[in-house]
């Protein structure tokens, strides 16, 4: 009879959604769109950001280069060693040979100028490389100065008044015969990727700072994964259960939350001031940045360790495997994508970091490629601090160009993380 | 390999120097009084396990109370009773599994082939490997099913070389039943085999270390009737072999591949005895109401 009863109400129901429901769809309609509305935002933003990175930054991939014709006269080279040779000189005269005309002093030194002060080494470099080339005339390809290298990429306005410009009519002049007679080109940039980093923008590059990001990082997988990956087996499959363990787990979540800096100030005390290590250097960044990485690779470890089925523990020790067997044989096989994939995501992590390196003194100014861990090194998210932090127009582009570079390692570093994870996902 | 009761195990000759001999003829036929009285014939002749007023505690909780049983050679001892009432925890003391749950507590003796296995100076690797188990999920280690089998005797070193090892998997799973159906796909992995099949593999992973009695927790309660037929012909053509200690909730199970049943009630062990006795003339009113009530 209840039933009975009911029957037709659910009919007209069924028909014709009561009041309450048609309210109900429509908070499940705008919860829906407001949360399209937040991701296409976020989309929004990154875009910007990589389309402005991209658009400034493409441009220090390309550098300026002048063509000149120098006579290695061997008056030039009497002394006793080449590297004596006044290799400037050359370069101004191979510039002063292209422009017979200008002959006052100031016009000189302007002419001068449009070439970058690196020429003279790159002469030194071809006849230390080769010494019979002394006595001959050879076509050289020479970095232009960062001006006319930023007028050529359109960074300097041609019709801006004189006094505001850094270049000057009579330069503009000569830089346009230079272009019309072919011996002024934008080339391919390698410097970037196998120079260190310089006061003059055009010989700056990447490189020095890449290494000493690759041998910072190496020290700190090499010391934060061993370990943290022993503390995590050790904390989930060993340690017994009391309140220390409790207090060691709370202290390892309060690290993970630690301000970075303060990990700096700490590899400071430590490292520098108490062990002597060697300021500004891998190994100290290194260690600085273990710390930090430590409880994310603890914590990813011990959630992936938690997430092995308990039925493949039992049945290793149900075999008579012993504890450390089950935990090796079979426990830690399994957990090793999601500890790889928190252990990627930690050095991600570690290669942007800037604060707590900035307290070891690795802001300082270094050209030399760091050939080891124990070099003078610098870092590159700290190298796109001291380049946007460098008053030059051009270090702008090359600022941009190192962020790039730095996404792309990070890009490629998150992918492979979510590969792992993909790849290895629970097959049991 | 046929073992007999007082054979020592192949690979392990002793589970601990000198063997502690704690059952006399004596004792076994003693009355044991201080848990509550069970009902019927808990105790065989020339057992290969005797339990004598076991305790089990989870931290305060008393889950198994002053349980005196044994388990005879070569047959299957099926256990029945109804949800929580300590079946599980009973069968995983056989075995020492209960070590792995920190805040469980076991009192009383147990002994295997007249040693207590809770001796301070038993070690549970080898006791594991003479008292193997298969788990109510079938849990096969997510590699080939060749060293599924091949896992047991790799870690307790009981081959020398690979023709020997090629020989205990293939033997054992022709035990299991499963030979014939993963001869040609041995490198697959075992996780890729059905419940059934996978179960099988577990049973197989179980006695290529040859232990003398095996322990199984409601092994079938996964599969469908068509795998657990299977698994149940395997159990009695095992028993020529092992002793075998089964937890079931199917009493018809019980009824089919047992020959002696074990009633527990709430931590108590209320009757033993030959399993068509309990179930055609029970002693005990519990073991009767829950009998009658699960047919009726
Ligand atoms: N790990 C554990 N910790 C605490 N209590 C447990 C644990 N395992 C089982 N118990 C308790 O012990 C009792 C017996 O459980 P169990 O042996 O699993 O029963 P059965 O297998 O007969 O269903 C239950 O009351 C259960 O709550
Ligand atoms: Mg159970």
């Amino acid at each position: 009879m209840h039933t009975t009863m009911e029957t037709p109400a659910t009919t007209t129901n069924l028909l014709h959604p009561s009041k309450r429901l048609r309210q109900r769809y429509r908070a499940e309609r705008w919860f829906k769109r407001l949360g399209l509305l937040a991701i296409v935002l976020s989309l929004a933003f990154i875009a910007f950001l990589f389309f402005s990175i991209f658009s400034d930054g493409y441009t220090a991939f390309k550098q300026s280069y002048i063509a000149l014709d120098v006579n290695f006269a061997a008056e030039e080279f009497t002394q006793a060693k080449l590297a004596h040779a006044n290799f400037p000189g050359l370069v101004k005269k191979a510039m002063h040979s292209m422009f017979p005309e200008v002959d006052s002093r100031r016009g000189k030194k302007e002419l001068e100028s449009l070439v970058s002060p690196s020429a003279a080494y790159k002469l030194q470099d071809m006849v230390e490389e080769d010494p019979k080339i002394i006595g001959t005339t050879q076509k050289v390809w020479v970095l232009a100065g960062d001006d006319v290298d930023m007028l050529l990429k359109g960074k300097i306005d041609r019709k801006e008044k004189q006094s505001n410009r850094r270049l000057k009519d009579n330069q503009l002049a000569w830089i346009d015969r230079l272009i019309s007679d072919k011996k002024l080109e934008q080339k391919f940039n390698w410097n970037f990727f196998t120079a260190g980093d310089s006061r003059e923008p055009e010989l700056a590059g990447i490189w020095g700072a890449v290494k000493g990001s690759f041998l910072t990082l190496l020290i700190t997988l090499t010391l934060s994964f061993p370990i943290g990956v022993a503390s995590a087996v050790y904390l989930e499959e060993f340690a017994p259960e009391n309140k220390w363990t409790d207090l060691i787990e709370i202290n390892i979540n309060n690290l993970a939350a630690v301000p970075s800096i303060i990990f700096g100030l700490l590899g400071l005390a430590i490292f520098i001031n108490f062990w002597g290590l060697p300021r500004s250097t891998p190994i100290v960044g290194g260690l600085v940045l273990s710390l930090m990485t430590l409880p994310t690779i603890i914590i990813a470890g011990r959630a992936s360790l938690k997430s092995v089925p308990p039925s493949i523990r039992e049945a290793a020790l149900g075999v008579g495997a012993s504890k450390m067997q089950t935990v090796i044989h079979h426990v830690l096989p399994l957990a090793m994508p999601g500890m790889l994939t928190g252990t990627i995501i930690g050095m991600a992590q570690a290669l942007g970091e800037t604060a707590p390196l900035l307290m070891i003194g690795m802001v300082a100014f270094i050209v030399d490629i760091p050939g080891s861990i124990t070099d003078p090194a610098a870092v590159l998210p700290v190298q796109i601090y001291l380049w946007a932090d460098s008053p030059e127009r051009a270090f702008t582009e090359k600022t941009s160009a190192a962020i790039m570079i730095l996404l792309t390692f990070l890009v490629f570093m998150n992918s492979l993380a979510v590969y792992l994870r993909k790849k290895f996902e629970t097959k049991w | 390999m046929e073992l007999t009761s007082n054979q020592t195990h192949p690979a392990f000759p002793t589970l601990l120097s000198g063997a502690v001999h704690q059952e006399s003829e004596q004792t076994r036929s003693q009355a044991y009084t201080t848990g509550r009285k069970t009902v019927g014939t808990p105790f065989v002749d020339k057992p290969r396990m005797t339990c004598r007023d076991v305790e089990v505690y989870y931290g305060e909780k008393c889950a198994i109370n002053k349980i005196s049983i044994d388990v005879g050679c070569n047959e299957v001892l099926a256990m029945i009773g109804p949800s929580g009432c300590g079946k599980s925890t009973f069968l995983r003391c056989l075995n020492r599994m209960n070590d792995t749950v920190p805040s469980c507590r076991v009192v009383g003796s147990i002994c295997l082939d007249e040693t207590d296995i809770y001796h301070p100076s038993v070690d549970v690797v080898p006791l594991r490997a003479q008292v193997g188990m298969v788990f109510q999920k079938p849990n096969p280690f997510p590699k080939s099913i060749y060293d599924n089998v091949a896992y047991g005797p790799r870690i307790h070193g009981l081959t020398k070389n690979k023709v020997e090892l090629d020989e205990i998997v293939e033997t054992s799973l022709i035990k299991a039943g499963l030979w014939e159906e993963v001869k040609d796909r041995l490198l697959e992995p075992g996780t890729g085999l059905s419940g059934g099949q996978q179960q099988r593999l577990c049973i197989a992973r179980a006695i290529a270390v040859s232990p003398e009695v095996i322990l199984m927790d409601e092994p079938c309660s996964a599969l469908d009737p068509i795998a657990t037929a299977r698994v149940e012909e395997l159990i009695a053509e095992l028993r020529t072999q092992f002793s075998i200690v089964i937890v079931t909730h199917a009493m018809q199970q019980a009824a089919r591949v047992s020959q002696r049943t074990a009633y527990f009630h709430l931590g108590d062990l209320i009757e033993v005895g030959a399993t068509d006795k309990i179930f055609t003339n029970p002693k005990h009113r519990l073991t009767e109401d829950y009998i009658t009530g699960r047919f009726g």
